[in-house]
């Protein structure tokens, strides 16, 4: 019952992402049912759904470490392949290295726990082909500052570190190479609300600093408000609404949504 | 004069998907608005005064009509513009003004207050050098200026929030009771920056509780349905 809104008229830029009718299966489970989305250079998308909605899939997709059974996804970038699924295991690795950075819920799943954070940071230069040293040195401890993370402490393993310092070894390592791309899964689930509250005010600064496009996943509302120009709601593996951000939390439309959203606290 | 929104059948609802029902917000709302002039919303509690602000903004989805607003790239209907350009007018163009601020952790005042010029490409210093202006003109003591708002009192904060919201002037702004509960130098304070920006050119729509205290301002008042009872209709709703 609302209307049906017009393509872009003002920004003429072109989207920096877009992902057409991604579908998924998992057996006979469709964790992705035709979901497209596009980003616009220096916007944050933020997918919110609960668990199992299929947001986390959608996110792995567009790192690339998933290959829907259907669907296209580009990035605007130059020299980069028309259709991303299409690309072969070392060209996908070499494209996630230097243009898309990503920062887990399980810093286990994007650290080696037992290595210093420098060297954390520094194996993603590594990959990109940095061999020198000092550069390597220096470029990580920027990132780790750019992140906030205490640079007397980045000899430390992350095993050492704190939750929210491990948070901010990921954050140094996804932005070390200045990426195109930021994706954020569930970046502060799972830390005390104070530690939360720096984190994500860390995300902002970055974002506005450095106008970096993100597209963060989480299944609390109040971090995706909080960062997020657009939303996206997902719901077994489908999208259902998808607007600004202040719209889709003040006036959700879908049934869902307005579920979601009164149930907050 | 310059056309600045011209609002043609609008209409505004609220589907409430557990309830199974549909509340009537407004329906049929037409005006106009030019540059440089000052629009009162008048009516009673839920007559959907502050509703149809927000339509205007797009934070609530319109459900019919249009809102032509005459921006500086040409006439844009910011009932079905796409996401990204309501973005960008929100940034250049179009200004809400409510009573609360949102404060976020970590961020002093003044930088909160420079936010929408840095946003518009103004440089860092320049921009904190403005703001302080501002903080200075409504009323907020230099000692916080530096300060996070999060523990600001309420007034003060206040006061914070609206040095940021009329900083950068704008084409079209929208106000929602931004006098309520301010003192009275900070009310002066802001009626003279409003009265400012009308002058050069700011269309301002607003809801007052006590409509006095901009009574200088208005050009023009629309009654929204002065006696037409609150519809409720009930309906079965498709899930």
């Amino acid at each position: 019952m609302s209307l049906t809104m017009e393509p872009p008229r003002l920004v003429t830029t072109r989207p920096l992402l877009t992902a057409r009718n991604v579908s998924k299966c998992y057996g006979r489970v469709q964790a992705l049912r035709d979901v497209s989305a596009t980003v616009y250079p220096g916007e944050v998308l933020g997918i919110v759904g609960e668990s199992g909605s299929g947001k986390s899939t959608f996110l792995r997709c567009l790192n690339l470490e998933e290959v829907p059974d259907e669907g296209s996804y580009t990035l605007d970038l130059p020299d980069v392949a028309d259709n991303l699924f299409d690309l072969d295991r070392y060209a996908r690795r070499m494209l996630c290295a230097t243009k898309i950075g990503i920062v887990y819920q399980n810093p286990h799943l994007g650290l080696l726990m037992n290595h210093s954070s420098s060297g954390n940071v520094a194996e993603r230069l590594l990959v990109a082909g940095e061999r020198r040293f000092s550069v390597l040195r220096d470029k990580a401890r920027r990132a780790l500052d750019a992140s906030e993370f205490p640079l007397d402490r980045m000899d430390a393993p992350p095993v050492e570190l704190s939750g929210g310092m491990q948070q901010r070894v990921q954050l140094a390592k996804a932005i070390a190479l200045e990426p195109a791309l930021l994706l954020l899964d569930e970046p502060t689930t799972g830390l005390d609300v104070s530690v939360q509250a720096l984190v994500l005010d860390t995300l902002k600064r970055l974002q506005q600093e450095r106008r970096i496009t993100m597209v963060i996943v989480s299944h609390d509302l109040g971090v995706i408000r909080t960062l997020s120009d657009r939303v996206m709601v997902m719901r077994r593996g489908q999208v259902v609404e998808a607007g600004l951000a202040d719209q889709v939390f003040q006036d959700p439309q879908h049934a869902y949504t307005q579920q979601l959203v009164h149930a907050k606290l | 004069m310059t056309l600045i929104l011209d609002v043609k059948g609008l209409s505004k609802g609220f589907e409430m998907h557990h309830l199974g029902t549909r509340m009537a917000a407004f329906s049929d709302i037409s005006f106009n608005l030019s540059a440089g002039e000052f629009l009162l919303l008048k009516g009673r509690n839920g007559a959907g005064k502050s509703t149809l602000l927000r339509t205007l903004y797009r934070s609530y989805l319109a459900a019919s009509g249009q809102i032509l607003f005459h921006s500086s790239h040409g006439v844009v209907d910011l009932a079905r513009a796409a996401d990204v350009d309501v973005t960008l007018l929100r940034r250049t163009e179009i200004g809400f003004v409510t009573q609360f601020l949102t404060a976020r952790p970590r961020v002093s005042a003044e930088a909160l207050v420079a936010e929408p010029l840095r946003l518009a490409g103004t440089p860092e210093e320049e921009a904190l050098e403005e703001a302080r202006h501002w903080l200075s003109a409504f009323g907020v003591k230099r000692a916080l200026w530096a300060a996070y708002p999060t523990t600001f009192s309420g007034g003060e904060q206040q006061k914070v929030n609206l040095a940021r919201a009329l900083i950068l002037p704008q084409r079209l702004l929208m106000l929602d009771e931004p006098t309520a509960s301010l003192d009275a130098s900070a009310r002066a304070a802001l009626i003279d920056r409003l009265a400012e920006l009308k002058r050069a050119g700011t269309a301002m729509i607003g809801v007052f509780h006590h409509p006095g205290d901009v009574e200088v301002l208005i050009d023009r008042e629309i009654d929204l349905a002065p006696d037409a009872p609150k519809q409720e209709t009930r309906e079965d709703v498709a899930v």
